[in-house]
């Protein structure tokens, strides 16, 4: 089954991205001249919704930062109030390559999946990082896996790809803190069928990335204690399932 | 050892000190500017206050049933610690509270927004955005 004929969307999070957002919006447009593009600037303080209309995204600009969740929720709730039945999240920083897109859209089209996530790590290394960083990223790996109980890589991967059933979950309820690790945890929950993918990505281009060196351990901590809560969540059960 | 009750003038100043508690609290609920959710909390304490305050043995007797011996005060530090965590707790519930919705209305408006801007010729985001203090 190929993506034409599917109303799909491109949801693409930007906080400060002036300058990377043009081309990561041209790239999409050149990958796929049938995919919209909607970009959320999460409270951008500069042209970042200018230049994304300049590049014809459609562009919803939020009030004040609501943090990576926030932004990325919203573009789920536009992309299910509009009615779109595939979806991919796409950072907007320029470290997702629109050239993967393929290889991550594979499983949600082949109906393999419902959601598939592009890891750094499942494949032959492509990326590089801080050693902290990477204990952080390898130690949660594992403790998701474990919860998951399938082997997955790279928990917080936001290049994404999801069908419209998983879009409905997540445009519903999405967590708002650390919205990648507590998303699989929450798509597993709700027995949706969860597919990891091997990408490459690239360094940012511009601009430094919003998680520095010493604030992944705090940020380790407290996705570990929101794990751990999670785990004893309510669960709510698809309606098809009831 | 057994210690006296409360001397009497220590008494006389703390019941008048949680009396004015009481009336402010009250003061506060009638011009509205305290929910009545938060009322009986604060209503409660102020009570509790006075009672300890007048009943001049009362805190011998509580330490007693607590089997606090020495100081009687220690029970009453104890229990104003735990009742100002749990309020601070409390606190923390109503601010979750508060920044969830906040979220799903910055959300909807930005939503909204996107729909007004693309419905019709005037841009009604610039406009809004006059209104709103930008900053993190």
């Amino acid at each position: 089954m190929s993506a034409e004929g599917r109303r799909r969307i491109a949801i693409v999070p930007a906080y400060n991205e002036e300058r990377n957002i043009g081309r990561v919006l041209d790239e999409l447009r050149a990958f796929d001249p049938g995919l919209d593009v909607v970009v959320i600037s999460d409270g951008s303080l500069d042209r970042t919704a200018e230049v994304a209309a300049e590049h014809g995204a459609h562009v919803v600009r939020l009030p004040f930062n609501l943090g990576i969740g926030g932004a990325v929720q919203t573009g789920f709730r536009y992309a299910h109030e509009r009615g779109y039945d595939l979806v991919v999240r796409c950072d907007g920083d320029g470290q997702h390559d629109p050239a993967e897109l393929p290889k991550v859209l594979a499983p949600v089209l082949a109906g393999e999946a419902d959601i598939a996530v592009g890891s750094r790590f499942a494949g032959e290394a492509g990326f590089r990082s801080s050693a902290t960083r990477r204990v952080g990223i390898r130690l949660l790996a594992v403790i998701v896996s474990a919860i998951a109980r399938q082997r997955l890589t790279d928990t917080t991967s936001g290049f994404q790809a999801l069908n419209r059933k998983a879009l409905e979950l997540f445009a519903g309820d999405y967590p708002h803190d650390y919205p990648e690790v507590e998303g699989i945890v929450m798509t597993i929950k709700h027995r949706l069928r969860l597919r990891e993918v091997p990408v490459t990505m690239r360094e940012r281009e511009h601009g430094r990335s919003s998680i520095t060196a010493l604030r992944s351990i705090y940020y380790m901590a407290k996705v570990l204690v929101a794990l751990f809560v999670g785990l004893f969540r309510r669960r709510v059960v698809p309606a098809e399932d009831l | 050892m057994i210690a006296a009750g409360t001397p009497l003038k220590v008494s006389l100043a703390a019941t008048a000190a949680s009396l004015i508690l009481v009336l402010v609290v009250f003061e506060l609920i009638r011009s509205r500017r305290l929910r009545e959710r938060y009322a009986l909390l604060w209503l409660l304490t102020g009570i509790v206050l006075v009672v300890l305050s007048a009943w001049r043995g009362g805190l011998n007797t509580i330490a007693g049933w607590f089997g606090v011996k020495g100081y009687p005060p220690a029970v009453l530090f104890a229990v104003g610690l735990l009742f100002v965590i749990l309020v601070l707790l409390h606190y923390s519930t109503v601010i979750s509270r508060l920044s969830d919705q906040n979220v799903v209305l910055a959300q909807r408006l930005a939503l909204l927004e996107t729909r007004i801007s693309e419905a019709g010729s005037a841009s009604p985001a610039e406009s809004f955005d006059a209104l709103i203090p930008r900053g993190r």
